[in-house]
């Protein structure tokens, strides 16, 4: 699938957004009013928000955004539609208070965390539905997505033991995905031979494109990484995205440690978002021969 | 409405002739032609180095080597196959794709589509392209738009690219109904489904190609006579009947 | 939400107007549909002849093609060097006037300094009559380069050819075997054909070098090495002899095989023996009696000898019983194995004498003689390029057409079904006319079928008579010119110089040249003063083509939807074996451009010259425009470009007076006309008297021309008497032996020239051409559909080769051939001739051409072997340089490249890399037609 940029960006920056917010949901920790918890919680809707927004302007037709959210009974993204803007939502309240120390009861709080949790649930739902590709069609996608969130918010919201067991979880996410991933297509057992139905026949290879210029789907559903790129980007999404925070995690704990922690940690995740797509091959591709 | 209906009353679509289909694009054009005129499919680069633009049909050509005896070329048409459990609709977050009850064909509704791209990752068949200057999801439309046109004479209702197909290769109508045209050929012509594992349930059928390549028969051409014996005059006599 | 209420009967359109297409010479019916005045979609006419209602992918995209960018826009004057591209926008009159300024002086003084030569154009009775009335003999049309072996090889043989001028009766045939085609001028009826055949199962056979498109869904591939049809024909034919698997009545009584061949040493050794009425004579199987050919009753015997004379039947079966053509030993030399073969010619025999066919109607002989049914053996067979396009085709197609005729399958039921006004005999045709006088016309036409050396195009110094030398010793059966040797001749003045090369809808800068950079610098070569070797260019075009930068004055034509046209009987009409048929086109939409009719022009200028058809007595144009011409032109008494409607009330057909009314009756008719043939005649036509009854009424003939088809060739062993020093006209002795195999008078084999040479100079591969269906040679490559499904070709190698070279995806070639080399990217293709290498035809592109972006693909990756093509054979060690061309006919022999193959790995893009050339018109940036919009449509 394309990788494109913007997208791996903004889904990685979202979801250590909306983890962010599902800690400060919890009251884990309650920043102090005024400034800090102007930051803290800005930080979260800012991630969550700029996100959410940016997979906006990925739509062909933006004008009809709204339409997204009516068919929460069977699309996955319509549910990540409600879910997400519920979580901004139900939290709003709980950050109000804290910025302005009201004092308010963290009910909500827990609510808007759950909702978090759902949000990025729907989002890897998006992905992990799809019979299609079949290296997202797996639990590890879910758990991946899920794996950076709890890591990215409990980094971002300074918790170093949550931190090293969500990057600990992460990294047997990664692992899990990395190895299953690679045989999933495989699994799948498609082949441009039952694509065609002519596999009956004998090996049936590409004479010819149906038209020599790429189109939409080539664009968008066939992207073909190289070997050589693979190796050192899958270590760098192990090692920036959960080894080195987890190492990290073990020195005493600082502001400024848990910003490097972060800063080292996105890295990693755009890494593995990068690899996400960009190493998912689509059923499609099998018309043209190439995945 | 992205909720698949359980029951459509028809299921209309095509069958295939993989065994006919000389690989010509002439569907290709006309369904391009068509759905420009009614609804827009726009192009990209028209003139430039990398020209790019929404079709709803495209012919691929594939080579077949089998085990034994000579490799082949089978040209394959791909389009949308109005499958009964498509995947394409229910990921729709708009309602925008949906499936016909009436006759099962599954279009979108260009109006509420916001182009987001799902429902074409959801299609295993790759039948659906986002036309770039619209910004909205195109697939074919199984010609609705001509199947039930009273603008049209009677014998025009049948979809562009079947109209055009010059070797007839194309064929249209209810797979519902075991006794129509299409039902039959499926039936007497062994007509299959792409990708049945994935149960998407298509309803447009391949009919496969026919077997081919003969093997070599031992020759119902006997000599009349040993040539070399008879000279041509013993020949001449035995070919014209005088002996 | 419930679903969306759609519009499922939307308005089409305003208004349907019924023309022709233009995207390709196949001629289909078209409705165009126009929405506020514009064209907004085209589909096929369901009612037309030719297609029935279906397009192909040019077709249906016709609307990006008179939208395209690339339109010339203005009459346009050279002003810089030739191909600098420095024109000035001219106004017509000024550019007619500086045509008449060239062309008159030519005429007042030497008619033959002006060639006019015109490439795919459907309108040569009118552009040939032309070139008559200003008197030059250097007229001809595209067909030298094209396929003039399939229309000689046929006319000589049967009477008719394949191309698109007969086609098999696809409605009971059983079996179809195809030889060397991938798409041909009838494209859409070859195609709703093999439609016919596979949906009633039956058999399809393909016999190509290579599997793609028709050869695809061939049951059965024959993948044959090129340039040896004949050989494998012949020796299907050996087996059919030897089996006696040969229909003894149909050789009796339709064809010259029971006539006897002259056995006399002397100057008539070889001919058809006549009686003292100079007529043919048979022996009757009844008295063994010489009895007339076309006596009624007459038994001819196949196997009589007469004084010593035997019968062509007798010959034939001699030559081809030979060992020379046993499967055994042809197979190597084919590549396809002698059980194979023997295979191959046990099916057409099964076919043909197992499962004959008849139809209950009756019908009478020329010779009196009534039949009851007419019997069927429903083996059919069509071939194009393939065995045209070597120098060896001419025999090639005869050899096939022999194999139709023991097969009995000829116009009868189930065979192959010419299309009137074929079958038409060689006597038939008129011989070239070619001498000239100052400012007078040609005495006859130029182009037609030579009977023997005395009617060739030669001076009295036996030089051409012609600047493409046709209907010399060289190929004296030329009978469509040699459009590929008019620039190499007119440049190295040989026979002549001339002054002004006029050309019309040939991209002869470009795709249609062998040899395209040499062309191209022969279009702009100086003499030693500084003067254009070929000194004056006009060029008709429609777009920017490659050729425009090459002319000194362009003519820019309207497109196909903007103009009338004709397509007549007169020339290549829109028959079908059941009915003679013809159409026009008329301008649907208007140009938006400052450009005209190209054939109104020519009547234009043939005004101003004072070409006396083109004016009445008092000096004035007789035509006001082309479409004048097509109602009121009278070609002969009665007869003119268009057979409906005829006569002052329309209610003639065939024959009758100019018509003011006729295009109207055309374009209210779906704009063709069809004039059905009786019942009786459908089939049989050569032989029916019904048939040529009608063809008679119907202006196709001035009486019945009934004959025998030729499988011994009287007018080709003149030629080798010739050629074996009898006669008075006498070939140059460096021409004698290749006449003498040339001019075989029953059908024969010989390597293709240079075939053996280049295999031995280290050029062991066949490379071919193959025309896309989705793209017309150079045109295709402006339409933002098509460009988009075909926008660059490969080279596409066999597994051998492919395996052999190591090569993988986004490999480069080095390919040479004796005249150059190539770099060029490569596919795989496994189902291919193990020693043929293959590419799309006229898919590259010259950078600046065709308002194409200078990066564009097709001019980038794509790429033309027309630069490995020499006009000329390398020199063999007698200092000579014959023209790659069949020595029969002239065709070129686009077909006979044998290469080298080098992988030298990846590259940016193809070689030669042309500098761009100078734009006319400026780049193309968005479609012109822009789709409806929601809001348009509200
Ligand atoms: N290598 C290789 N070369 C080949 C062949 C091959 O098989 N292999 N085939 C050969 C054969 S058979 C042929 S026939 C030739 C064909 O080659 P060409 O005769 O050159 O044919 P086209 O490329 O169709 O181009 C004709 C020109 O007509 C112009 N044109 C199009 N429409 C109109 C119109 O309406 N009016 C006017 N005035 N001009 C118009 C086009 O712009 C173009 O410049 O190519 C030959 N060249
Ligand atoms: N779509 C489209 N249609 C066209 C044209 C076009 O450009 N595009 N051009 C038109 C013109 S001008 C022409 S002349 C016709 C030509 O129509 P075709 O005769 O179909 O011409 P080609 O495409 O050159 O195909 C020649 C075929 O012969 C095969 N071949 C080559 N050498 C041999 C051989 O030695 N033996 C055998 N058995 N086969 C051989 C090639 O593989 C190829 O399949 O098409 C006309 N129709
Ligand atoms: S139009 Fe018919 S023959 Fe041509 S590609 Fe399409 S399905 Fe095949
Ligand atoms: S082919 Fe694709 S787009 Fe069409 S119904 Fe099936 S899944 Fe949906
Ligand atoms: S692109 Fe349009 S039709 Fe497709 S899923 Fe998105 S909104 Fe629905
Ligand atoms: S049915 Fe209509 S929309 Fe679908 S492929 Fe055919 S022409 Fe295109
Ligand atoms: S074959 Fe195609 S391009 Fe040629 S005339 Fe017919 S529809 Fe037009
Ligand atoms: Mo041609």
């Amino acid at each position: 699938m394309h990788p494109a940029p913007s997208v791996i960006l903004f889904t990685v920056l979202s979801g250590m957004g909306f983890g962010l917010l599902a800690f400060l949901g919890l009251g884990w920790p309650v920043p102090a009013p005024g400034w800090m918890a102007f930051l803290h919680w800005g930080l979260g809707y800012g991630l969550a928000v700029g996100g959410l927004a940016a997979s906006t302007f990925h739509l062909g037709n933006p004008k009809n955004a709204l339409k997204a959210f009516s068919q929460w009974q069977t699309s996955w993204l319509s549910r990540e539609a409600w879910t997400s803007v519920a979580t901004l939502v139900i939290l709003a309240p709980v950050a109000l208070s804290d910025w302005l120390g009201l004092g308010w009861p963290r009910g909500l709080g827990l609510v808007g965390a759950v909702l978090a949790v759902l949000t990025v649930g729907t989002t890897s739902m998006i992905y992990g539905q799809l019979k299609t590709v079949p290296r997202w069609h797996s639990p590890t996608t879910p758990l991946l997505f899920l794996g950076f969130m709890a890591a990215g918010g409990a980094i971002l919201s300074g918790n170093a033991l949550p931190a090293l067991l969500a990057c600990l979880v992460l990294a047997a996410a990664l692992i899990a995905a990395f190895h299953f991933g690679d045989t999933a297509f495989a699994r799948a057992a498609q082949t441009t031979g039952s694509a065609t139905g002519l596999g009956r026949i004998g090996k049936v290879t590409v004479f010819e494109q149906p038209h020599t210029s790429p189109n939409y789907l080539m664009r968008e559903m066939i992207h073909v990484v190289g070997r050589k790129h693979v190796r050192p980007l899958r270590l760098i999404a192990l090692g920036a995205g959960a080894a080195l925070p987890i190492l990290l995690l073990l020195l005493p704990a600082s502001p400024v440690l848990f910003a490097l922690i972060a800063a080292i940690h996105l890295i990693g995740a755009a890494a593995a978002r990068w690899l996400f797509f960009a190493q998912a091959e689509h059923v499609v591709g099998l018309y043209y021969g190439r995945r | 409405m992205t909720q698949l209906p359980s029951h459509t009353d028809k299921k209309l679509g095509l069958a295939i002739d993989l065994d006919t289909c000389v690989g010509c694009q002439a569907c290709v054009t006309a369904c391009k032609g068509w759905n420009d005129q009614s609804h827009g499919l726009s192009d990209q680069d028209p003139y430039g180095a990398e020209p790019s633009g929404a079709f709803l049909n495209r012919v691929h050509s594939y080579q077949v080597e089998p085990e034994a005896g000579a490799a082949q070329i089978i040209n394959f048409p791909r389009s949308c196959l109005h499958c009964e459990d498509a995947p394409c609709v229910p990921v729709c977050p708009t309602g925008a794709s949906y499936k016909r009850v009436e006759d099962g064909i599954v279009l979108v509704n260009e109006d509420a589509c916001i182009g987001c791209g799902l429902c074409a990752w959801a299609c295993p068949y790759g039948a659906r392209e986002l036309d770039q200057a619209a910004g909205v999801m195109k697939k074919c439309t199984l010609c609705v738009d001509r199947i039930y046109n009273e603008n049209l004479p009677e014998e025009d209702r049948e979809p562009a690219c079947v109209r055009t197909c010059p070797t007839g290769a194309r064929h249209f109508g209810d797979f519902a109904d075991p006794d129509s045209a299409v039902s039959r050929l499926v039936a007497a012509r062994g007509g299959y489904d792409l990708m049945p594992d994935l149960k998407t349930r298509p309803t447009n059928k391949y009919l496969p190609p026919r077997k081919k390549d003969r093997p070599q028969e031992a020759s119902v051409l006997a000599p009349l006579l040993d040539i070399k014996a008879t000279g041509l005059a013993g020949w001449l006599d035995k070919v014209l009947g005088k002996i | 939400m419930n679903a969306p209420v759609i519009n499922t009967s939307p308005a089409v359109s305003d208004e349907i107007r019924k023309t022709t297409c233009y995207m390709c010479a196949c001629r289909c019916g078209i409705n165009v549909h126009l929405t506020s005045g514009k064209v907004s979609y085209i589909e096929g006419n369901r009612d037309h002849p030719v297609n029935k209602g279906v397009l192909c992918a040019k077709g249906a995209s016709g609307i990006m093609q008179v939208t395209a960018p690339s339109r010339l826009r203005n009459p346009l004057k050279r002003v810089g060097p030739r191909g600098s591209g420095a024109f000035e926008e001219i106004s017509w009159d000024e550019a007619l006037d500086l045509a008449v300024s060239w062309m008159k002086p030519l005429r007042e003084t030497a008619p033959e300094k002006l060639a006019f030569f015109t490439g795919r154009d459907q309108s040569q009775s009118f552009t040939g009559w032309w070139a008559q009335a200003f008197g030059t003999p250097n007229y001809a049309a595209h067909g030298g380069f094209c396929s003039v072996n399939m229309a000689a090889g046929g006319i000589y043989t049967i009477g008719g050819a394949f191309w698109e001028f007969g086609q098999p009766d696809w409605e009971r045939t059983k079996l179809f075997v195809l030889f060397g085609v991938a798409e041909d001028h009838d494209s859409n009826p070859i195609k709703i054909g093999l439609g016919k055949l596979k949906e009633r199962g039956a058999r399809v056979i393909g016999v190509n070098p290579i599997r793609t498109g028709y050869n695809a869904i061939a049951d059965d591939w024959y993948g044959i090495t090129p340039g040896t049809d004949g050989l494998l024909i012949l020796s299907l034919i050996h087996c059919l002899l030897q089996a006696g698997k040969v229909d003894l009545d149909y050789l009796a009584r339709w064809t010259n095989a029971p006539l006897l061949v002259n056995g006399a040493e002397g100057p008539e050794k070889g001919l058809i023996l006549k009686n003292a009425e100079s007529q043919p004579f048979v022996i009757d199987r009844r008295t063994g009696q010489p009895a007339p050919w076309d006596g009624k009753g007459v038994e001819p015997d196949l196997g009589a000898t007469w004084q010593g004379h035997r019968t062509v039947f007798q010959h034939m079966a001699e030559r081809y019983l030979s060992d020379t053509y046993a499967p055994e030993t042809v197979a190597a030399r084919c590549g396809i194995p002698a059980p194979r073969i023997r295979a191959l010619a046990a099916e057409l025999a099964d076919v043909a004498f197992n499962q004959a066919i008849e139809i209950t109607q009756s019908w009478t002989d020329f010779r009196g003689d009534h039949h009851e049914t007419m019997p069927g053996r429903p083996v059919s067979f069509h071939a194009m390029r393939g065995i045209s396009a070597h120098s060896n085709g001419f025999q090639t197609a005869r050899a096939l057409h022999l194999l139709q005729i023991v097969l009995g399958t000829v116009e009868t039921p189930g065979g192959y079904r010419l299309k009137p006004p074929y079958p038409k005999p060689v006597e038939a045709h008129p011989t070239p006319h070619f001498v000239t006088a100052p400012g007078k016309p040609l005495s006859g036409p130029h182009l037609g079928y030579v009977r023997g050396p005395e009617q060739l195009a030669l001076k009295e110094d036996g030089t051409p008579a012609r600047i493409d030398k046709a209907f010399t010793w060289e190929n004296p059966f030329s009978a469509h010119g040699l459009m590929h040797m008019l620039i190499p001749n007119a440049h190295a003045g040989d026979p002549y110089r001339i002054d002004t090369l006029f050309l019309y809808m040939a991209n002869m800068a470009w795709n249609s040249s062998m040899n395209t950079a040499k062309v191209m610098e022969m279009l702009t070569d100086k003499d030693a003063s500084g003067a254009y070797v070929i000194p004056r260019i006009i060029y008709s075009d429609a777009y920017a083509s490659e050729m425009v930068a090459y002319a000194d004055l362009i003519l820019p034509d309207t497109t196909y939807l903007e103009r009338h046209d004709c397509i007549s009987l007169l020339d290549r009409p829109i028959s079908e074996p059941d009915a003679a048929g013809d159409s026009i086109r008329w301008p649907v939409t208007e140009p938006d451009r400052n450009v005209r009719g190209f054939q109104s022009v020519l009547l234009d200028l043939g005004a101003r010259l004072g070409l006396a058809p083109m004016v009445k007595e008092d000096g004035s144009p007789r035509y006001k425009d082309y479409a004048d011409y097509i109602q009121n032109h009278i070609r002969r008494p009665g007869v003119g470009p268009l057979i409906g409607f005829r006569g002052a009330d329309g209610s003639k057909e065939g024959r009758g007076e100019a018509n003011p009314d006729q295009i109207a009756a055309y374009i209210a008719n779906g704009g063709f006309y069809q004039a059905h043939v009786p019942a009786e005649g459908l089939f049989y036509k050569p032989w029916n008297i019904a048939y040529q009854d009608w063809a008679v009424k119907t202006s196709f003939f001035e009486s019945p021309q009934p004959y025998l088809f030729s499988i011994w060739s009287e007018p080709m062993r003149k030629f080798q008497l010739a050629a074996e020093g009898h006669g008075a006209i006498q070939p140059p002795d460096h021409l004698r032996a290749r006449l003498r195999q040339a001019m075989d008078p029953l059908p024969t084999w010989y390597p293709p020239f240079g075939d053996e040479e280049a295999a031995g100079w280290g050029y062991p591969v066949h490379a071919l051409t193959q025309r896309p269906m989705d793209m017309y040679h150079s045109w295709g490559s402006q339409n933002a559909w098509l460009r988009q499904i075909r926008g660059k070709n490969f080279l596409y190698v066999p597994t051998r080769i492919w395996q052999a070279n190591g090569f993988k995806d986004g490999d480069y070639a080095r390919v040479s051939s004796p005249n150059g080399g190539i770099t060029v990217p490569v596919a795989h293709m496994a189902a291919l001739n193990e020693n043929t290498v293959w590419t799309w035809n006229a898919i590259g592109k010259r950078k600046g051409a065709w308002a194409l972006d200078d990066r564009a693909p097709e001019a980038n990756e794509g790429f033309l072997l027309n630069h490995l093509i020499s006009e000329l054979l390398p020199e063999k060690g007698d200092g000579l340089r014959y023209s790659n061309s069949d020595p029969v006919t002239g065709q070129a022999a686009w077909f006979d490249l044998r290469v080298r193959i080098e992988n030298v790995g990846p590259k940016p893009h193809a070689e030669p890399d042309f500098p761009p050339i100078p734009r006319v018109v400026p780049k193309g940036k968005a479609r012109a037609n822009k789709a409806r919009t929601e809001k348009d449509r509200a």
